[in-house]
């Protein structure tokens, strides 16, 4: 099977006891022993101010955590392909939609429908950084996280592209069918790998049955059952600047073992 | 932008309003059969591109805790022209973890939501919705990955009206990274409170059936379809059709209204136009977005026009089938490689007179003809653009 390698040029997270990487790292690295006190949502500077009050949470988060990204990776947001994950959706603008149309359809707004497309965020991203390049959104159930990365670095092998992985809280009847309890965000840029690389990444897709994180310390109580927290030990090996082949799942029987080193 | 190696497209099919299937699309298409009719879904006062039969044809018992319209359709669409063995059959030829799986929807399964949330019981999902496996955007990914067993990568694509083009160039990508030895790409959506209450909320739906670029047009008729294809190295087959290029953008304009100029849709099909090494004067057929919005067909006439000599034949066949969301991409794609297999080019069905902003390219009769070069373009929501480029196989 052949590998990708790739590398990681900037990090980006949100969540309500993450508001950014500085602390999400001093958190993963265990300098921080409590979580903030919650943020209510995040106000991304990059997007106009009334799309900063209006945007629903999906598209806020999604784009925070991209804009923390591009920042640390010094790159113009404009100029990267971008890949936006989410298992779910806007689960607040899906719950809207499915109880006003089972309530009087007539009264549906045309702005929270155009709101419910998966898209949504990338194109508020693409709006609010003028970019014009190669935008996407997927999906893959709770494998989001590992099949999304794989997309991405398809892209960044040949130059450098940036993934969002995201996902909100149900609400609503919603909860009984989708477990997902917290907003969390992640965000990489995702660059050619160069000898210059500080933060290698070589992904490899394998068979079998990833292990959900057993790491109690990663897997705390605000991200479980989110699928982007799929993501929490790369993350953490990316605080400590340790090197690890950690596993995600891509799918049934599908694993992506991902390599980092620096 | 570099040439990319071309793909063989080795099986393809569609199912959509105006027939179930290869033959039956091309049928229609030639004898200007369209399968719009007035909406018997809802209460809305519009035409629609409705499947006929999806309600008196439930999935296999094995398959029940999956069920709703989209994947009874994605199913049935499975079934046309031996896809559904054919694809099989890649499957044993290159082993389950070497053949991709990407798919496009818009809406998924968010009928069956729908369904629950008219049916909830004291707040709650009823006992039956609550096991269904339909309510997040990759359903149709998981619903086809179980039903075929295939187990290499697998990813649903949900740009609104551009994802099942874009699953050529995700594929694309997985194949020539050497990920995949095969990939299964399709696209299904399905007629829902949703898409038809929330595209009128948008005053974009007309009360007749579309006529796309004409100078009267008046909005679009939704409509659903299942298509799919599949994609292997250009050695499993010479003579098949090939995929020689695809191009993705964005607008960076407005979540629901095109770049005034069309510079998004430009972008695109020049990258697709790059990638396969191709002049604007060797494409022979465009299969337009063409929706029949005010919006739409004007910038994408306006492109064609400036963009293309008179010689390439363009066409939006959206009369036949309604818009089809996030399945158009594969069903145009379908039409596309119609049009190079069989040399039938389509018109534009229930058209009378075209709009000012058309160029000689945008035909309303059909045309029959060598078509050895075909593009379709895909336009979508958040302004999320994909061009593909076809081309005819080898001769024999």
């Amino acid at each position: 099977m052949n590998s990708l390698a790739i590398s990681v040029a900037g990090i980006g997270v949100w969540s309500p006891q993450w508001p950014n990487w500085d602390v999400a790292q001093a958190m993963l690295c265990g300098k921080v022993e409590t979580a903030a006190e919650p943020a209510p949502r995040p106000a991304p500077t990059l997007l106009p101010p009334a799309e900063r009050r209006r945007a629903p949470e999906a598209v806020l988060i999604a784009v925070e955590a991209a804009q923390q990204a591009c920042a640390m990776a010094l790159r113009e947001p404009r100029e990267l392909a971008h890949v936006f994950a989410s298992a779910y959706g806007d689960l607040v603008v899906n719950d809207y939609l499915c109880a006003t149309l089972a309530r009087a359809p007539g009264e549906l707004s045309p702005t929270r429908f155009h709101n419910s497309v998966h898209n949504a965020p990338a194109g508020y991203w693409a709006i609010a950084t003028g970019c014009m390049r190669s935008s996407t959104a997927v999906s893959a159930g709770d494998s989001t996280f590992g099949a999304a990365l794989l997309e991405a670095a398809l892209m960044a092998r040949n130059e450098a592209a940036l993934l969002v992985v995201s996902d909100v809280a149900a609400v609503g009847p919603l909860q009984d069918v989708i477990a997902c309890r917290h907003g969390f965000a992640v965000a990489f840029v995702l660059a050619p790998e160069t000898a210059h690389s500080s933060s290698g990444l070589r992904l490899r897709l394998c068979g079998g049955t990833a292990p959900l994180a057993q790491d109690a310390s990663l897997l705390q109580a605000n991200h479980r059952g989110n699928p982007a927290a799929a993501s929490l030990p790369l993350l953490a090996a990316l605080a400590r600047r340790q090197a690890a082949t950690l596993r995600a799942s891509a799918g049934p029987e599908l694993t992506l073992e991902m390599e980092i080193s620096f | 932008m570099s040439r990319i190696p071309p793909l063989a497209i080795t099986a393809f099919t569609a199912t959509c309003a105006a027939g179930r299937g290869r033959d039956a699309l091309a049928a229609a298409l030639a004898s200007r059969t369209g399968g719009l009719r007035q909406n018997d879904f809802n209460e809305l006062p519009c035409w629609i591109g409705r499947v006929a039969g999806i309600g008196q044809a439930p999935l296999p018992a094995a398959w029940r805790a999956w069920e709703s319209r989209n994947h009874r359709l994605a199913w049935l669409g499975l079934q046309q022209d031996g896809f559904h063995e054919q694809a099989l059959a890649a499957i044993e030829r290159y082993g389950a973890s070497r053949v991709a799986l990407i798919v496009g929807t818009s809406t998924s399964s968010i009928g069956e939501t729908e369904r629950a949330y008219r049916e909830l019981d004291d707040g709650h999902f009823n006992a039956e919705q609550r096991q269904r496996r339909g309510h997040a955007a990759h359903a149709l990914g998981a619903f086809v990955q179980q039903a075929l067993a295939v187990r290499g990568p697998c990813l649903t694509i949900a740009t609104a009206c551009s994802s099942s083009a874009k699953v050529f160039a995700s594929a694309e990508r997985l194949l020539h990274a050497g990920i995949a030895d095969a990939a299964i790409v399709g696209g299904v959506d399905t007629l829902c409170g949703s898409v038809l209450y929330g595209f009128n909320s948008l005053e974009l739906v007309s009360s007749e059936p579309c006529r796309p670029f004409d100078v009267q047009r008046s909005g679009l008729s939704l409509g659903e379809a299942a298509g799919f294809a599949l994609l292997e190295n250009i050695h499993a087959d010479k003579s098949a059709p090939r995929l020689i290029g695809y191009g993705e953008s964005a607008d960076a304009h407005h979540m629901s209204a095109p770049h005034p100029q069309g510079l998004g849709a430009e972008r695109a099909l020049r990258d697709a136009l790059e990638r396969a090494g191709l002049e604007p004067h060797e494409v022979d057929y465009i299969n337009l977005h063409g929706t029949a919005s005010r919006q739409n067909d004007e910038v994408e006439a306006m492109l064609i026009a400036r963009a293309f000599p008179a010689t390439t034949l363009a066409s939006s066949t959206k009369g036949w089938t309604g818009h089809t969301l996030g399945a158009a991409g594969i069903v145009e794609a379908n039409i596309a490689l119609l049009a190079l297999e069989r040399g039938l080019v389509p018109g534009t069905l229930n058209t009378q007179t075209l709009d000012p902003a058309c160029g000689p390219q945008i035909q309303i009769d059909n045309r029959e003809g060598n078509v050895r070069i075909a593009l379709s373009n895909s336009f979508g929501f958040g302004g999320n653009n994909c061009c593909l480029a076809f081309a005819a196989g080898a001769a024999a």
